[in-house]
Order: structure tokens, then C-alpha cells, then sequence
């Protein structure tokens, strides 16, 4: 076990290096220059010259666009990383990592809280459901999963803005905390939680259908199996083939697959956080893209990647830890 | 809209072909269904005197078992009903509405402004006065649905009124889901394409070119999609591509990402398949490499893969509706559903004009429903072991 865990340790590190290579020469190929940007109406006005823009450009470090220059740029960057040391934002003035680490909570509450919601609703109805399998339970609960697997995100979330916000007005709007009173302690964190709502309502619309398809799947392959028919054949009551036999078998895969969502637990949701104007992870990378802050979309891209890489490293040993039958091999 | 493109038109052209016939197969399908159903019952009756064993056996072929199953569960029916509506509605509707893609309704509408005054008198009663500026506008924009442009541009209707650039909401409705639907279907072909001959390669030859291909799958898997899709699409407007042939790059984009999920499957059941006893048949008898992938692995990965493409369908549908979302992808002037919603970003457009933004989030529902309803109805019918 513990082998196989250094050597994937050891592969998931490779894989990074080419993700970061990828992402870096993708990033600095992309056509909104900061410097540029931000210095042009300036360049315009005559207040500084192209010598200054060029300088300004040595100093971020994003001056020499050659083939060479983008390798070293890279090894820099990678230099920089290994030492943990991100770089400072262009469009945020801070270190990287520390914006990270700040806007990662507000994404993160949300999707907890929004993945807590989500098993609890979508495991007890995908079993109900595949238990009951062709009855109205299942029927509905098949096309509710379905028009929770095709909603596209932005449109759910404008339709609930427009519905419980501007329409009902049970709800703000936008943003994460009301800009005309000034909140202090709880009153403040109580306005966060309530500005949370909308967000939250539609992360479990989207994601709740997804994983009540699965248990729904995984609990119709258990009551096929030999195991179950054993199991009434011994006479036990339904409800302890179900409650004991099935459930329990059915929360092999689903387990593996909560250690499959890290990434969108801290990675947070780049088009929610927009739609709803959430200062989270996902909005601020999106700024950042947009303006072409390179050391923040490193920063955010590789985060991402690391995430992915350790929830699926988790859901391998998830695997092997609840089911016993299972020998992780090579 | 000349301007798009060569493609479009093929596109169209195809596509129109191929929603008639799967309007006409389905009608077919389900006629030969109902007529067979009827057929037996008078066999059964005539051949009671002498009865050999093809009489009372029916033979069922793999194909019919498949269709029979499909057209038992009512959710496929659903989903192909849906489909087929759509693009009905997409490809032949154009050819019925008053308006073009991008015409913009010049009738000039008057609109009011009004703001309230209170002036009180020497009696100190109050008066409340409401001031009235009317301000006539070129553009039709905003009209309610139902109305109609005026005489002098034909007095068409607008079935869903227009958006905030004059131009007609119902007609956009169509144009938009012609692209999207026809980027989805030829994207799917080229990702499915490539991930079969990667994931051939990966299960046949194995060793060093199967490393090669898992990890670059790997590494794709890693990198988060939508943000390199940002990156991409922003590289493409950097390039200064002629607007008519972004489409092409962004298709080939999206065909880069999406390839690794095909390939993954196909190296699965290539590796699983290889073992089988057909497989050392075909080595004895010598044949070529590319023969054996192509016409004896590849051909039992199809119902596989067909189940994935419609699933993909859906899929790619949502993705260009994102991308369409985040003003990416298609040239501004050219209908687009995702665009449509984001219409809604607007404050003004949010709060009255509903009529411009729920009906193209909601034909990007049904699309997506309809296909993977159609998937969801396909993968059980073609599953072989599914009795029922």
C-alpha cells in the first residue's frame, strides 16, 4: 500500500510539471498584456513613454515573448513555486497565495454546506427510487435528475435571481454582504449566510441530480447481486436487506466519489460566482483571466490541478479502505 | 447573414436531411411496431393445423430486439419527440419566419418617460403633477411579444417580441440553436473520431505508445476545462481570425479537450476485447493491424460509443451555451442561446423583459434533456444484458 501510494505520489508530481508547462505557455501567449493594458490610456496621454512600458514589463517579468524568454519566464516561475513562493498578483497586489487562501473560504463554505444539502437529499432518493424501480417515485425522481443534469448553470441562477430576488424579493440579489448597513461580529456573518442562499439553492439543483442518478445506478447493480437474493432467501425482513445489506454496498462507489469532489469544494464555481458577483476563488480567476494576471492564473490553475490530482489519489485509497475485497496492485 | 459561412450552409443542409429522416425513421419505426404487434395473433390463429417450429418461434435480429427495447421505455420516446421538435423547429422554421438573423426592426416606436412633480400652492394644497417627455426611437427594441412592426416594414409579427437591439427574439431562437447544434454534432464526430484512433493505438500497441497517449490523457484531465477554454478563446481573438471562421478553431479546440474520456474507453474494451477468442481467430488468419482495430475491435465498441456521443451531444451543448454566456466563441452579431441569457446580466433586461432570456435558456434545456433522455433510453435498449 504504502508503495503504491509513493508512486503515485511520485507520477501525480510528473503529471503536474506538464500540467504547469501547458498552463504557463498557454498564459503567456494570451493576448491581454497586463502592462499594456493598464498603462495604455497613459501611453496615449503622453504621461509615460514605450521605454517605461518596457521597463514596466521587465519588471513583472513578462517582457521577452521569444521562445527562450517563455522558458525561462517558466523555470523562474517553477523556481519560485517549489520555494512556495507564488508571486504577487499584478491585478491584485498581493501575494497569491494569500488571495487564494482568502476568497478559498467563501467558495468553500458554500460547497460544503451545498454538498452536505446534496447527499442528503439525493442518497435516501436514489435508493428509495431503484428499491421502488418503475414506480411514480422513480419515474419522477428520474426526470427531476435529469433536468437537474441538463439546467445550465447561469441560466438556473439568473432565473432564481429573477424569481426570488427581483420578483419575490425574499433575497439579495447580488454580492456577499449588504453595502448600505454596516454589519459588526454575528449580524455581519448572519448577512453572509443570507447572501449565501440563492448561490447555494442552485449548486444543490445542479449537482443533486448527478449523484442521485448514481446511487440510484449503484443500488439497482446491488439488489442484483447473489449476495441480496442470499439475504431473502434467509427470510430476512426487507427493510434489513435494504437497510443493511444494500445501503451499506451502495456507499462503496459513493464514498469513492466524495473524495472525488475536492477540486469543486475549494475550487469554487467560476460562472455561479459570476452570475451572483461572489467575491470567491472562482470570480476572482476570472478577473484575473480577463485582464491576463499571469501569476494569478498560475497560481489558481495549478491549485486546481493539485486538487484534482489528490481527489482522485483519495478516492483510490477511499476504495480500498471501505471495501476489503479490493488490493490496490502494481 | 451570408457571412456565415460555407459551413453553416453544409452544415444546415446536412442537418436538415438528417432531422427529416429521423422524423421519418421514428414515424416509421413506430407504424412497423404497431402493425407488427397486431401480426401475430392472426398467425397464431391460422397455423393451430400444422404446426412446424418457424411458425411458433419468432426470430428476432439483434436490430429489432434493440429497437423494440428503446421504443418499450416512454422516456426515449420523450427524448427523441423532443429532438426531433427541435430540429424541426431550427432547421425548417427559418424558412417561416417574417425575419432574417440579425434584422434589425427599424419601426419607430414612441416611448414615455414620466416623472412625478409636487408643487403646492399658496393655499398650501398639494398637487401632484406627473411630467411627460415622449422620445421616439428608431429601433424597435424591447417590444412585448405579440406585436407588430408597423406598415412601412411589413407589418410582421414578432412572436416573441425583440431584444434590446431590435432584432426579432423567435427568429434568433432558431438561428441560435442551428449553430449550436451543429457545432455540438460535428464536435462529438471529431472528439469521438480522434479518442477512438488514440485509444485504439493505446489498447492495440500498448507498451510505449499506450504510456505516451494515457499520460498526455492524464495531463489533459488534470487541467481544468473551462479556464483553458477562457485562455483558448481569448488566444483565438488575439489571432485576428476572420470572424466567419472561428467556429472551425473553436470546434477543433473543443475536439482537443473532450477527446481523452472517448480514448479512455476505447484503450478499456480494446484491452478487454483483445483476449477474446474472435481476436486469436483473427491473428491466425493474418490480418492486417489497422483491419483487426478497425473492423473487428471497433465495431463491438460501437454500441458503447453511440450512447456516449448522445450523451455528448448534450454535453457539448451546454458547453457552447457557456461559452456563449461568457460572450466567447460566436461573433457578436450572430445568434447565440447562451448569448440570449446573458441578455439577463443586464439589470434592465432582468427585471422586465423576461421574454428575451427565459425562452433561449429554456430551448438549451431541451436540447439537452431530449439527448440525454434519447442516451439514457439507447444505453438501456443496446445493453445486452438487459432482458427485459
Amino acid at each position: 500500500m504504502a508503495k503504491y501510494i509513493i508512486k503515485r505520489i511520485l507520477y501525480s508530481i510528473l503529471v503536474l510539471l506538464l500540467v504547469s508547462m501547458l498552463i504557463y505557455g498557454l498564459v503567456r501567449l494570451l493576448p491581454n498584456d497586463y502592462v499594456e493594458n493598464k498603462l495604455l490610456p497613459m501611453l496615449n496621454q503622453g504621461t509615460v513613454s514605450e521605454d517605461d512600458i518596457q521597463r514596466m514589463k521587465e519588471l513583472y517579468g513578462i517582457a521577452d515573448n521569444s521562445f527562450g524568454g517563455i522558458v525561462k519566464g517558466y523555470f523562474g516561475w517553477l523556481g519560485n513555486a517549489l520555494k512556495g513562493d507564488l508571486g504577487i498578483s499584478f491585478k491584485y497586489s498581493e501575494p497569491v497565495a494569500k488571495v487564494i487562501g482568502r476568497s478559498m473560504w467563501v467558495s468553500f463554505i458554500i460547497a460544503v454546506l451545498a454538498y452536505i444539502l446534496v447527499y442528503l437529499i439525493a442518497i435516501p432518493l436514489g435508493i428509495k427510487s431503484a428499491v421502488k424501480q418503475y414506480s411514480v417515485l422513480d419515474y419522477s425522481v428520474t426526470t427531476f435528475t435529469m433536468i437537474g443534469i441538463s439546467l445550465p448553470g447561469f441560466f438556473l441562477a439568473t432565473a432564481l435571481i429573477k424569481i426570488f430576488a427581483v420578483d419575490l424579493g425574499w433575497f439579495p440579489q447580488q454580492g456577499l454582504e449588504d453595502a448600505t448597513t454596516l454589519n459588526e461580529g454575528f449580524s455581519r456573518f448572519l448577512d453572509q449566510v443570507y447572501h449565501c442562499i440563492l448561490p447555494m439553492a442552485t449548486l444543490v439543483i445542479l449537482s443533486v441530480g448527478g449523484t442521485m442518478r448514481h446511487t440510484r445506478t449503484n443500488t439497482l447493480e446491488v439488489l442484483n447481486a447473489d449476495y441480496i437474493r442470499t439475504a431473502r432467501a434467509k427470510g430476512l425482513s426487507e427493510k434489513t436487506v435494504v437497510y443493511k445489506h444494500v445501503f451499506r454496498n451502495t456507499m462503496i462507489p459513493m464514498v469513492t466519489m466524495m473524495a472525488g469532489v475536492l477540486p469543486s469544494l475549494f475550487g469554487g464555481a467560476m460562472i455561479l460566482e459570476n452570475v451572483f458577483s461572489l467575491p470567491g476563488i472562482g470570480k476572482l480567476a476570472y478577473d484575473a483571466l480577463v485582464v491576463g494576471d499571469i501569476p494569478f492564473i498560475m497560481g489558481y490553475e495549478m491549485f486546481l490541478a493539485i486538487l484534482t490530482v489528490i481527489g482522485t489519489l483519495l478516492s483510490d485509497i477511499a476504495y480500498v479502505l471501505v471495501d476489503p475485497r479490493i488490493k490496490l496492485g502494481k | 447573414m451570408t457571412s456565415l459561412l460555407a459551413l453553416s450552409k453544409a452544415a444546415v443542409a446536412t442537418l436538415v436531411v438528417l432531422s427529416v429522416v429521423i422524423v421519418a425513421v421514428a414515424i416509421g419505426v413506430t407504424v412497423y411496431l404497431v402493425l407488427r404487434a397486431k401480426r401475430p395473433q392472426k398467425a397464431a390463429a391460422t397455423s393451430s393445423e400444422n404446426v412446424s417450429l418457424a411458425d411458433s418461434v419468432r426470430v428476432l435480429s439483434p436490430t429489432r430486439l434493440v429497437l423494440r427495447r428503446f421504443f418499450r421505455s416512454k422516456l426515449s420516446l420523450v427524448g427523441l419527440g423532443m429532438i426531433a421538435a427541435l430540429l424541426l423547429f431550427i432547421f425548417v422554421g427559418p424558412l417561416f419566419t417574417p425575419w432574417g438573423e440579425s434584422e434589425i426592426d427599424y419601426t419607430q416606436v414612441t416611448s414615455y418617460n414620466y416623472r412625478e412633480i409636487s408643487v403646492k400652492d399658496a393655499d398650501g394644497n398639494e398637487y401632484t403633477v406627473y411630467e411627460m417627455t415622449t422620445f421616439v426611437g428608431n429601433v424597435n427594441k424591447n417590444a412585448y411579444p405579440f406585436t407588430r412592426s408597423d406598415e412601412e416594414h411589413g407589418n410582421r409579427l414578432h412572436l416573441l417580441g425583440t431584444d434590446e437591439n431590435g432584432r426579432d427574439v423567435f427568429t434568433r431562437l432558431m438561428y441560435g440553436g442551428q449553430k449550436s447544434i451543429s457545432l455540438s454534432f460535428f464536435t462529438v464526430i471529431l472528439y469521438v473520431s480522434l479518442g477512438i484512433v488514440m485509444g485504439s493505438i493505446a489498447g492495440y500497441v500498448g507498451k510505449w505508445a499506450d504510456q505516451i497517449i494515457m499520460r498526455i490523457v492524464d495531463v489533459i484531465n488534470c487541467v481544468p476545462s473551462l479556464p483553458i477554454m477562457l485562455i483558448l478563446s481569448a488566444l483565438l481573438e488575439s489571432m485576428e481570425i476572420a470572424q466567419e471562421q472561428r467556429i472551425y478553431y473553436l470546434m477543433g479546440l473543443l475536439t482537443l479537450i473532450d477527446w481523452t474520456g472517448i480514448a479512455r474507453l476505447v484503450r478499456g474494451q480494446i484491452l478487454f476485447l483483445r483476449e477474446q477468442e474472435y481476436m486469436v481467430a483473427a491473428d491466425a488468419l493474418g490480418l492486417s493491424a489497422p483491419r483487426k482495430i478497425f473492423k473487428h475491435l471497433v465495431p463491438n465498441i460501437i454500441p458503447q460509443l453511440i450512447v456516449v456521443m448522445t450523451l455528448g451531444l448534450g454535453n457539448m451543448v451546454l458547453y457552447e451555451a457557456t461559452l456563449g454566456y461568457l460572450g466567447l466563441g460566436f461573433p457578436l452579431d450572430v445568434a447565440s442561446w447562451g448569448r440570449m441569457v446573458n441578455s439577463a446580466t443586464n439589470n434592465e433586461v432582468l427585471k422586465n423583459y423576461p421574454f428575451i432570456w427565459v425562452p433561449a435558456g429554456i430551448c438549451i434545456v431541451l436540447a439537452v434533456l431530449g439527448f440525454n433522455f434519447l442516451g439514457d433510453g439507447l444505453r438501456d435498449a443496446l445493453d445486452p444484458k438487459m432482458k427485459r
